[in-house]
């Protein structure tokens, strides 16, 4: 995988966590009862492992055929 | 109020914590290792670690009194700020993809154990390798403090004398360490978690569903926080005013977090650097976990009928579980979390021993030590680093907010970054410029941490919109080996640094 994609999704949850704050520091809309603010970083820690797993999944094919990452 | 506790409630606390932890002490017969005696063996478990057990392991760095005493203790005294603990953890795991295979595939070739044996040859510098080793052991020193404060905490909640609680939390600490090694945390680190597992998801079902669901949680300790102070924290949300102090406090704690020597022995244990990327994948999950702890520290409030003041804000979840459950099964629970101390505050110990046997003995002192001496000089300063860290136990912020602990260690390991991390991505910046770097780093650290007069305050002021003081450091460290390269580059005195050769970062052996 070209490695400056591989920089991008691995960088993406400091995007969301620390140039995001902004947009995830409020209560509404609630969901389950949480307010906003708990609930995107439920969301996120999923988003974060689905992104991690994504760029490990790339590299094991990649190693698998002898491609180097 | 009087004590709730019988015979049979204390015979099954220590009866839970002693068994689990004398499994460690039996663990040596688990995967019998040739010599016993051997560093590699004692320190690293023989570097065979799997996928699971080094989940567990690195899981049980992370989740721990910190995630159990302390991030929710914030809570209850200061609400969402502690919520930066999940950012932090959210934030973790894609550097260490990062950064920890390529570590390991250097340092398995060369017989690395420490980051202070690659900072050596890759900057070509023993005194270099040294100061970073040493970084690393003294920020390790607050972070064990929080696990033996943590239990003493737990024992008090127990109304055990408070004027032992503390040495027999050290004591407990330094027995099960010396003697056990690697093997011994790695293996009670599985029992831990189980317990913890099955102790936290009853607690985290029952408390939410006694008190009508997360809804009511929120709305009632909205109204104990309005009454407590006059805006400043709130649960609901973080006061805007806090936005840099926020996220740079979890950032600050995610880059540091794989500097301390605890991480890097955890990771240099495993068996390859697929499990290490296996592992950045899927640790994130143990997240879901800790934010439901942190909300039961707003939960805290409301069965406390009010908000914990700083000094006892470590409290929170231990009244909380004594207040809601039978005592059998608090005393479980109790267990749970001085397991979940102990195991932590070992793995750190041992890592911070591991160092000062290699790099500074074995380095400066006697380099021809037999593997046997060194093994058991390792022993010997587990214990010497474990007392080290009571002084950090006394500082006025094991009193307050006790996760101030931590992101104290944090501030001051932070400033290994560009000597660690970056210096895996090139080769070309000078043992001087990381070194001042350093220097610049850690005097804003403590410039600022004298100023607080160590009260456990990891936020600056206004004048630097309460940035954690880790990445101020940070920026002002970053910025020197910037100014020192550039003058490097300027005099056209850049060259490739050190013995290791780039490749050796991808090949694995």
């Amino acid at each position: 995988m070209n490695s400056i994609l591989k920089f991008i999704i691995l960088a993406l949850p400091y995007a969301f966590m620390v140039l995001g704050f902004g947009i995830y520091d409020r209560a509404t809309p609630y969901l389950g009862g949480m307010p906003f603010f708990y609930w995107y970083q439920i969301l996120w820690i999923f988003l974060a492992a689905i992104l991690t797993s994504l760029v490990y999944f790339i590299e094991d094919r990649e190693g698998k055929k002898g491609v180097k990452a | 109020m009087s004590n709730p506790f019988n015979d049979l409630d204390y015979a099954l606390f220590f009866a839970v914590v002693i068994i689990a932890l004398f499994v460690g002490f039996i663990a040596y017969l688990w995967r019998k290792p040739k010599t016993m005696e051997d560093i590699q063996e004692w320190g690293l478990g023989g570097r065979r670690f799997g996928t699971v057990v080094v989940w567990f392991l690195l899981g049980g760095d992370l989740y721990t009194a910190y995630t159990l005493i302390a991030v929710p203790g914030l809570a209850a005294s200061s609400g969402a700020l502690a919520m930066f603990a999940i950012t932090y953890g959210i934030m973790i795991y894609p550097i260490v993809y990062a950064t920890m295979p390529r570590l390991y595939n250097v340092s398995k070739k060369r017989g690395y154990i420490t980051s202070s044996d690659y900072v050596k040859d890759r900057f070509n510098s023993r005194f270099l390798g040294l100061l970073i080793g040493l970084t690393g052991v003294v920020a390790e020193l607050p972070y064990i403090a929080l696990q033996i404060v943590s239990i003493s905490y737990v024992l008090r909640a127990m109304f055990l004398p408070a004027t032992i609680t503390l040495i027999f939390a050290f004591a407990l600490v330094a027995i099960f360490t010396f003697v056990s090694g690697l093997r011994g945390p790695a293996l009670t680190a599985i029992l831990k978690d189980a317990i913890i597992w099955v102790a936290v998801i009853a607690i985290v079902i029952y408390i939410p569903y006694k008190l009508g669901g997360f809804q009511p949680i929120f709305a009632d300790a909205s109204k104990y926080f309005a009454a407590a102070n006059a805006g400043g924290n709130a649960p609901l949300f973080e006061s805007p005013t806090l936005g840099v102090g926020y996220t740079t406090l979890a950032l600050g704690s995610a880059l540091a977090l794989f500097l301390y020597p605890h991480g890097v022995t955890g990771t240099l244990g495993s068996k390859d650097a697929k499990t290490i990327k296996r592992n950045a994948s899927l640790l994130p999950l143990y997240n879901l976990l800790l934010l439901v702890v942190a909300i039961l520290g707003i939960a805290a409030v409301v069965v406390h009928n009010g908000v914990f003041t700083k000094a006892n804000s470590s409290f929170a979840i231990p009244y909380l579980i004594r207040d809601e459950f039978p005592t059998l099964f608090t005393s479980f629970a109790y267990a749970a979390i001085v397991v979940g101390s102990v195991v932590p505050a070992s793995i750190m110990a041992i890592a911070s021993a591991n160092l000062l046997t290699r790099n500074v003995y074995l380095e400066y002192i006697n380099p021809n030590a037999s593997s046997r001496t060194q093994s058991w000089l390792s022993r010997f300063l587990v214990l010497v680093v474990i007392a080290a860290s009571l002084a950090f136990s006394l500082l006025k912020v094991a009193s307050g907010d006790i996760v101030f602990l931590q992101t104290l260690g944090g501030a001051i390991v932070l400033q290994t970054l560009p000597s660690i991390y970056i210096s895996l991505y090139t080769r070309k910046l000078s043992k001087y410029s990381v070194g001042l770097g350093w220097l610049a780093g850690i005097s804003v650290v403590l410039y600022d941490q004298y100023l607080v007069n160590f009260s456990g305050n990891s936020l600056t002021t206004s004048t630097f919109d309460f940035m954690y003081v880790g990445i101020l450091g940070l920026l002002v460290n970053l910025l020197v080996v910037l100014v020192i390269h550039g003058i490097s580059v300027a005099l056209g005195k850049v060259k490739d640094e050190g013995i290791i050769d780039n490749s050796e970062f991808t090949i694995e052996e």
